[in-house]
């Protein structure tokens, strides 16, 4: 069981309560982008919708994953991420993109 | 003695204001859900402390916040819109037909006589219905069956902004879409008809449209809910046939184009709007902020103006930020675009800022507590 730690947005830890941006996930099996998503969906039900579109499933435009200075917005469900972020060295970054002026 | 809630959307955050009957003084709350876009909120009449708030944002999507205790503390239900079968397509902006797709939440709509149920009117039109309190939701989809196909999203979306429940009937439901008109049902929202016979829309080749119409708004006395008022896109209009036919009673306004729109409470000929100076300029016309009252039902409106700003004044008034409560006399709310929220608790004589700098003001609604 690997422990995967994750940075939310303001907006998103706030509306998931969690105490704060810095979040840990179990995850069992492979640490997949999917994966990971998956947990933290579990774990926050008020967040379905909010990072992939609840039809779709697709990332929303404005949401952005970042790992160990590698942007991973656009990998497929099933991409690894890295091995310091499955053994909690470095963290999934989810970031609401700066734009809007 | 009575008390008011007026429960305020806004760009950035919801807002609470609370008074006595005296409409004076003032208690603000808030911001709730700061920097959400907080598009409508909305209290059940069968149970005034249940609370329902559509929280969006293009970042992190839609959320339908609940409260049971008045607005005191919140709590995320369902976000789930997922429209019934293949939606198909609608028209875009360039002709092209484009696939329905869930954007937000524009309205909320609670039963009147049963705090779980509450209707949602969403972006790609449609309407959606819960009886849960919210955490699940169902769409009705005959009314996409109106022509659907052919409606096309107006500037501001393709959005179902305005949902009518005729207290008297509990099959008879009115809603209205940006762009697309008015619609009815009389069966509780199995089947749907246009009721857009009487408007006139200069942009639309076929005078005769069923559908096509840019209806802003509409609204009705809880005791007369056959008589419907509509604020279009330009006109005013008026119908006594639960929409079967629409006669235009924009009489001396200075303006008909406007979003917001009102009924008293206690006068169902009274009515409010708020007069906007064109379609390409949405403030008042020469910068003064005027509601304007008729009590005859339209065509003869007098500007109220005490206390609210004749000279520099270039807000907005949105579709769904004017509202009334059910004192006697009759209290008269609406929020702008500068972010104020102005009350008259004399039926429009006389008005004040309860609050001048919120962000922008998308929606205002008001209950009249015991």
């Amino acid at each position: 069981m690997a422990s995967v730690r994750v940075v939310l947005p303001y907006q998103l830890h706030t509306l998931a309560r969690c105490g704060g941006a810095k979040i840990t996930l179990p995850i069992a099996g492979s640490v997949t982008l999917g994966a990971v998503l998956d947990a933290l969906e579990a774990a926050y039900p008020m967040l379905l919708g909010a990072l992939r579109d609840r039809a779709s499933g697709q990332r929303r435009p404005l949401i952005r994953f970042y790992a160990c200075q590698m942007d991973f917005s656009n990998a497929a469900a099933d991409t690894a991420l890295p091995e310091a972020v499955a053994t909690g060295r470095e963290a999934l970054l989810i970031v609401g993109a700066i734009a809007g002026g | 003695m009575a008390r008011i809630r007026v429960l305020v959307g806004t760009r950035k955050g919801a807002f609470i204001l609370t008074s006595d009957a005296a409409r004076r003084d003032w208690q603000v709350r808030g911001p709730h859900f700061g920097g959400w876009e907080i598009f409508h909120m909305a209290g059940s009449k069968a149970n005034p402390e249940r609370l329902y708030a559509s929280q969006t944002s293009s970042w992190f999507g839609q959320v339908i916040q609940r409260s049971d205790d008045g607005g005191a503390s919140w709590n995320p239900v369902g976000n789930a819109f997922a429209y019934a079968g293949d939606p198909g397509t609608h028209l875009h902006y360039d002709g092209t037909a484009k696939p329905w797709a869930f954007k937000r939440v524009w309205h909320l709509e609670p039963s009147p006589t049963d705090p779980d149920m509450v209707y949602a009117g969403v972006e790609d039109a449609a309407l959606f219905r819960s009886t849960d309190g919210g955490q699940t939701w169902v769409e009705l989809p005959a009314l996409r069956e109106q022509q659907g196909a052919k409606w096309m999203p107006g500037a501001g979306g393709m959005c179902l902004h305005t949902i009518l429940l005729d207290p008297t009937n509990p099959q008879r439901l009115y809603v209205a879409i940006s762009a697309a008109g008015a619609f009815r049902s009389d069966d509780g929202g199995l089947s749907w008809k246009p009721i857009n016979r009487g408007l006139h829309s200069q942009y639309i080749p076929d005078p005769e449209a069923e559908v096509g119409h840019c209806v802003h708004r509409i609204a009705m006395h809880p005791a007369r809910p056959q008589t419907l008022f509509m604020q279009k896109h330009w006109d005013v209009m008026r119908s006594d046939d639960a929409g079967d036919a629409w006669v235009e009673v924009s009489g001396n306004l200075p303006s008909d184009f406007g979003f917001a729109m009102a009924v008293h409470a206690h006068e169902p000929d009274t009515v409010y709007v708020v007069p906007i100076q064109s379609d390409s300029e949405h403030y008042p016309p020469e910068g003064k902020l005027r509601v304007y009252r008729s009590t005859t039902g339209g065509r003869a409106w007098d500007a109220l103006t005490d206390g609210l700003p004749q000279q520099h004044c270039y807000v907005n008034v949105l579709r769904d930020a004017m509202a009334v409560d059910t004192l006697d006399p009759c209290g008269v709310y609406f929020g702008t675009s500068g972010g104020q929220v102005y009350v008259s608790p004399d039926a429009g004589d006389h008005w004040q800022a309860v609050v001048r700098d919120l962000p922008a003001v998308l929606s205002v609604s008001v209950q009249t507590l015991p």
